[in-house]
């Protein structure tokens, strides 16, 4: 018999996802167009559920994890040049 | 006579006005809010006659609704999971002060972590406080063990208040058809609000002094004592009362289903009564093994006489326990223990404990226990062990 | 479908959808009908949006059982994004049905049968819409009854106790068009 103890306890790690793939609750989509925004971050500060990244790159200053953006829309509504559409999923 | 398609929690709120409550209060917490959410309505639409007292916290709901009842109202109030928690204190209280109230209680897990499914462990925590405790199988039940529990709870052999408890989400949030009496039914069934004495302004009165006799003090814990024992005689003919006026009799402190020739037993409290049914059937059609269940309705008073009487030609028993005594066992099975033991039977009783934390137990995971423990007995006379961690079921 | 005496049928939507509505709605009917039924729902996130699952049994006799549904006899599928994101089939007898709303044959293939119909478009042409989307829950009941043979006078009649006033009688005249439309295909 082993001496080793092993709890099993009530905790998570804070992380992408740790409440399961919220992406699946979208019915409306983020789309980004690189060639209106002017790099406020507004929609990198108000995405609740943190999955806008600024990349900074030559083709896209923000990029949205799609796998867990759950469609709010908060971060076109915050767009100050709607540089972020809301489109309908899947089309 | 009305049949409507109702959730548990509906049900209850249904009770609760037809037994023309006067003061409700209540906090939300799931998943019992749809219980005061429809009693609102109710109110509102000028259906019924009371007034919500709005408060901050289920400690104080069910202080304003033993306010409310010492001072003559009949009072509802429901909770369930960490309100009724919040409210155990309180408990104490109304049935110390032997003020009838009722209470339905929507039965959920405790945290941490957090989890809103059905678990019993938050109404077995309230064992020893002198309420009535009763555990509803299906919503029909949840209403008219509510109505008769007004009844029960406010007769003087009694004065103690009482729980109805219902299980979250199987029974608070499942919709089935569930026959409402009209008004005058329930109105010829329930007598004017009686109590052991009503706090009013100009009757001076307080209740709950320091005792100078601490002897006399204990008296009043023996008094609650003796008051649960003279219930199971009142609950019983309540039960017999209502059969005459609705047709509807579910067998006072406990029904035995499939006993008259049963070999071996099972026993459990609550919704998943329905499906130890189904497995008691099928057990018997499938498999040959005559298996009785004992459906124990009221956990407080214990039915123990009526346990012990149909176990007397048992050759096993299995306790189904949906909450746990760390460091012990299964409080259903802890009474049951005692009570066949103090009775003088000797027969192995063996405890399961499934579906804690709300994980879905089926008919076949319990046919499964019953087969594989069953065997046992019939193969070496005992059970290889008493106390079992049931993980059948899928989350 | 219903002479086998207990029917179970899960129910797969968004929040916000009525999955759990339509659930319930049966019950009615099936009582209307002289069947027993209970409903209940699955709660994961309560989050508009967010997947949602229902259950209800109906039977000749009182349903005793409490447990979740694991081997449905139906799926209902309210919205036709959802078999890409969730396994709507797990489970599923083989005997069983699919009745999804779906403006046209859905491509996934299995051993049951499927019927499909355009359940937003009804929603849509009767005036059923809140807060932006088609409340296409009626449409699919509709289309449910002809599936399992479950006599649509009561579905109807159910529709209108439960929802009552204009709504009911539009949500109703839904759900006959969903039964009149819904094409099934093995
Ligand atoms: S839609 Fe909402 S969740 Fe998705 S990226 Fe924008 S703010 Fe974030
Ligand atoms: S809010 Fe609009 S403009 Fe500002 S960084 Fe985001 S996309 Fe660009």
């Amino acid at each position: 018999m082993s001496d080793e103890v092993k709890q099993v306890l009530p905790l998570a790690k804070p992380m992408e996802g740790v409440s399961g793939k919220t992406g699946t609750w979208r019915v409306t989509k983020p789309v980004f167009h690189n060639d209106k925004c002017v790099k406020c971050r507004l929609c990198w500060l108000y995405c609740p559920e943190s999955v806008i990244e600024i990349v900074d790159r030559e083709d896209a200053f923000i990029t949205i994890n799609y796998d867990y953006c759950k469609g709010c829309g908060i971060c076109s509504d915050v767009c100050p040049t709607k540089a972020i559409d809301l489109v309908p999923e899947g089309e | 006579m009305a049949v409507k398609p109702l959730t548990g929690n509906y049900a209850a709120a249904w009770a609760a006005r037809r037994a023309r409550v006067k003061v409700v209060a209540a906090f939300p917490i799931t998943p019992q809010t749809t219980i005061v959410e429809k009693l609102a309505q109710f109110i509102e639409r000028g259906e019924l006659d009371a007034k919500i007292i709005r408060v901050e916290s289920e400690h104080s709901a069910l202080a304003a609704v033993y306010g409310a009842a010492a001072g003559g109202a009949r009072a509802f109030t429901a909770t369930g999971s960490h309100g009724l928690m919040y409210m155990h204190e309180m408990l104490w209280w109304v049935a110390g002060s032997r003020v009838p109230l009722v209470m339905a209680v929507a039965m959920r897990t405790l945290g941490p972590p957090w989890n809103i499914w059905t678990d019993h462990s938050d109404a077995m925590d309230q064992r020893d406080t002198g309420w009535l405790i009763m555990f509803a199988e299906h919503n029909q039940e949840v209403f008219d063990e509510l109505i008769k529990m007004f009844k029960v709870t406010e007769d003087e052999k009694v004065y103690l208040p009482g729980i109805v408890n219902l299980d979250a989400f199987i029974l608070s949030h499942t919709t089935e058809p569930v026959d409402i009496p009209d008004q005058e039914v329930i109105d010829s069934f329930l007598p004017p609000r009686k109590q052991p004495y009503v706090m009013k302004a100009g009757n001076g009165l307080t209740m709950g002094n320091i005792p100078k006799d601490l002897r006399e003090n204990m008296e009043m814990r023996e008094d609650i004592f003796r008051a649960q024992e003279r219930a199971k005689r009142v609950i019983e003919e309540v039960d017999e009362e209502w059969y005459r006026l609705t047709g509807r009799r579910y067998g006072g402190l406990i029904e035995c289903y499939r006993c008259e020739d049963a070999d071996h037993y099972i026993a459990g409290v609550g919704a998943w009564v329905g499906d130890m049914r189904e497995a008691v059937d099928r057990l018997r059609s499938e498999n040959g093994l005559r298996v009785g269940l004992l459906k124990i309705r009221y956990f407080r008073p214990f039915p123990r006489e009526e346990i012990s009487k149909w176990l007397s030609n048992a050759k096993s028993l299995i306790v189904f326990d949906r909450s746990v005594s760390p460091g012990s066992a299964g409080p259903l099975f802890l009474d049951v223990v005692t009570h066949t033991t103090l009775a003088g039977l000797r027969l192995p009783i063996k405890n399961v404990l499934a579906g804690l934390t709300g994980l879905d137990v089926t008919y076949e995971d319990i046919e499964n226990v019953v087969l594989k423990s069953v065997g046992e007995v019939e193969e070496s006379g005992t059970f290889r062990n008493f106390i079992e961690w049931h993980y059948g079921g899928e989350a | 479908m219903l002479n086998k005496g207990l029917t179970e049928i899960r129910f797969h939507g968004r929040g916000g959808q009525g999955a759990v509505t339509a659930a319930n709605i049966l019950v009615v009917a099936a009582y209307k009908a002289g069947l027993w039924g209970t409903a209940f729902p699955h709660f994961g996130a309560e989050r508009r949006g967010a997947p949602v699952t229902a259950f209800a049994r109906i039977s000749k006799r009182r349903v005793r059982v409490r447990s979740m549904i694991r081997h449905p006899d139906v799926i209902v599928v309210l919205d036709p994004a959802l078999p890409k994101l969730v396994n709507v089939f797990e489970g599923l007898r083989d005997d069983g049905r699919v009745v999804i709303n779906s403006p046209k044959r859905p491509d996934f293939r299995g051993p049951w049968m499927t019927c499909y119909v355009d359940a937003s478009k009804i929603a849509l042409d009767y005036g059923l819409v809140m807060a932006g989307w088609p409340l296409v829950n009626t449409a699919i009941l509709g289309a449910l009854a002809k599936a399992i043979d479950f006599p649509m006078k009561h579905v109807t009649e159910g529709i209108q106790e439960y929802i009552g006033g204009v709504s009911g009688r539009k949500n109703a005249a839904a759900a006959e068009k969903g039964f009149s439309e819904v094409v099934c295909v093995e």
